[in-house]
């Protein structure tokens, strides 16, 4: 049996999640496969066939997968699953949508957000916001999938020569249906791939003083983050959402900035392999993970840090 | 318009969870039970679809045991208008979730239904999606806007890179997001009404699905502790260091 891997792709690039879900799924076997579902998107089946150690590409290019909407892709899914012992996807906004609903149509519990294989059927996942990290044991016969990004090194984009298969739309649903979207624009790397990530929390004040950090973060090639406080706040977009129901990041360092550090934001980040806090009350919890804390006022230290880098 | 709202008594969220000390699993004994937040965010954004004259009714459903009836009570003081407590004296999985709540909506036959995006306890992220698939119906997750439209919802879906917006036809599922709305407080004058409300009471086992767990909980443990920090007394410092003991910039 093979392992599936769904692809996240803009119909002209992979995703780079996709490579790490690669690499869970090269701890389950030998024999991997990737799916590739969208509209004129042959690029990303070239690209995917490119990667190291991939034996097919199943391709399937119709304009019903133009946004990969949930139930036209989850039957689609479904349509190939027989061949299948694993289906992965990353955990991403995409992978969370798509999964759990084919996993209800195959009948089968869906293992969410693993960071650890331990056998085929066995994983690690963290549970309460990563306050606990449960092992779980598997016992249905497809094991659908969802794999935290974070926790799996990416597999080699290139060396790879895979055959790319075609195949059929299947179970095309009109449920649902794209009408538009804000892809936010930047020239700064994305959160979730960035080695340096900088974040700012209520302590900013204002969305016009996260300019402070975006300072720093183009001297250090960052990507830039906030607290859920900051995002409810108004300062920043979504997007830029860091902890338990947001993005994931685990960069070489992590600088908070303004961050108390609540458990669910602290979830999002600390596998970090280098903490920064900044913030001038020294009781904050954030402290209890950094390895450098500066107790300070965050508006007497951005700048001088950008000084000083 | 009919809307149920499907919601899950969890952990409160600011009870930080500690393994059992055989880490065989959790150690809920004794801590602060609480509605789900995301729930919370369901349900006032049913009620408000009703103050604004496009619901007619809003139910709050759960799947669980009888303390459950204390979030279901929530609900009602939040507005929701009647609810039902699916019975279970073992803890789901959100695949038996899912399929004890479609049966409950195919005979209530609501026009949408509404629910947290995920439970703060597993984070698994599952029931909406599950339930969609097993009621056929279209799905729109992570919603921070809902417009009803007719026979169809326009939702605004946070995603990764940013906001994305589809239509689905009705009936249909929508997950809630952080930013959906702010849930309210219940006051006490609906505390006290919500204790009259109807709050019926099903036994899962009456439902004819299969509830067996398809997953062991093999065990629980504390995640790997980060190495205690420094305080650094200034910028020049904090620098010096990330350059030349960490190594993590240049």
């Amino acid at each position: 049996m093979s392992i599936l891997v769904l692809a996240e792709h803009d119909n002209s690039n992979l995703k780079p999640a996709t490579l790490n879900t690669i690499a869970a799924a090269n701890a389950l076997g030998s024999s991997v496969h990737v799916l590739v579902a969208g509209s004129s998107c042959q690029s990303v089946a070239d690209e995917s066939a490119a990667i190291d150690g991939i034996e097919k590409v199943l391709l399937a290019d119709d304009s019903a997968y133009e946004n990969q909407l949930a139930e036209s892709t989850a039957n689609l899914i479904q349509s190939v699953s027989a061949d299948f012992s694993h289906i992965l996807a990353p955990a991403t906004t995409f992978g969370k949508n798509v999964l759990p609903r084919l996993s209800a149509l195959l009948d089968v519990q869906q293992i969410s957000e693993i960071t650890e294989v331990v056998s085929e059927d066995t994983f690690k996942r963290p549970i309460y916001a990563g306050s606990c990290i449960a092992t779980v044991k598997s016992n249905d016969v497809i094991k659908v999938i969802t794999v935290r990004a974070t926790a799996f090194d990416p597999v080699n984009a290139s060396g790879g020569s895979a055959s790319i298969e075609s195949i059929d739309a299947d179970g095309i649903s009109d449920l649902s249906s794209f009408v538009g979207e804000e892809i936010a624009q930047s020239d700064r790397p994305e959160l979730t791939a960035a080695s340096i990530v900088i974040s700012g929390g209520r302590g900013m004040q204002s969305g016009d003083n996260f300019h402070l950090l975006e300072t720093i973060a183009d001297k250090l090639g960052a990507a830039v983050g906030a607290s859920r406080a900051a995002v409810d706040a108004g300062f920043v977009p979504n997007d830029y959402q860091v902890g338990q129901t947001g993005k994931i990041v685990a960069p070489d360092l992590y600088i908070a900035v303004g961050i108390s550090g609540a458990i669910q934001h602290l979830a999002g980040m600390k596998d970090s392999k280098v903490i920064v806090a900044i913030n001038k009350d020294e009781d904050a919890p954030i402290f209890q993970v950094a390895d450098y804390g500066l107790v300070a006022d965050l508006f007497n230290v951005l700048p001088e840090l950008s000084e000083q880098l | 318009m009919k809307i149920v709202v499907p919601i899950k008594r969890v952990v409160d969220y600011n009870v930080k969870v500690r393994p059992l000390s055989d880490q065989s699993d959790v150690d809920l004994n004794n801590v602060k039970m609480a509605m789900n937040p995301f729930c919370e965010i369901a349900i006032e954004e049913a009620v408000r679809l009703k103050e604004s004259g496009t619901a007619t009714e809003v139910i709050a459903v759960t799947v669980g045991k009888s303390d459950s009836q204390e979030q279901l009570r929530t609900a009602l003081a939040l507005g929701a208008d009647r609810a039902i407590l699916i019975e279970s004296d073992s803890l789901l999985e959100p695949l038996a979730i899912a399929k004890a709540l479609s049966k409950v909506i195919k005979e209530e036959d609501p026009q949408l239904v509404i629910l947290g995006k995920q439970a703060i306890d597993g984070d698994n992220n599952q029931t909406g999606q599950m339930l969609a698939a097993i009621l056929s119906y279209g799905q729109a997750t992570f919603a921070s806007e809902v417009t009803i439209d007719g026979d169809s919802a326009s939702v605004t879906r946070e995603i990764d890179g940013g906001l994305q917006t589809i239509k689905v036809s009705l009936p249909a599922i929508i997950t809630t997001d952080l930013r959906l709305n702010e849930p309210r407080y219940a006051s006490l004058p609906n505390i006290m009404k919500a204790k009259k409300k109807e709050l019926d009471i099903k036994p899962i086992a009456d439902m004819g699905i299969d509830t067996a767990s398809r997953m062991e909980l093999l065990s629980v443990e504390l995640p790997p502790a980060r190495q205690e920090g420094i305080k650094v007394e200034s910028v020049a410092e904090l620098v010096d260091k990330l350059k030349n003991e960490a190594k993590v910039i240049s």
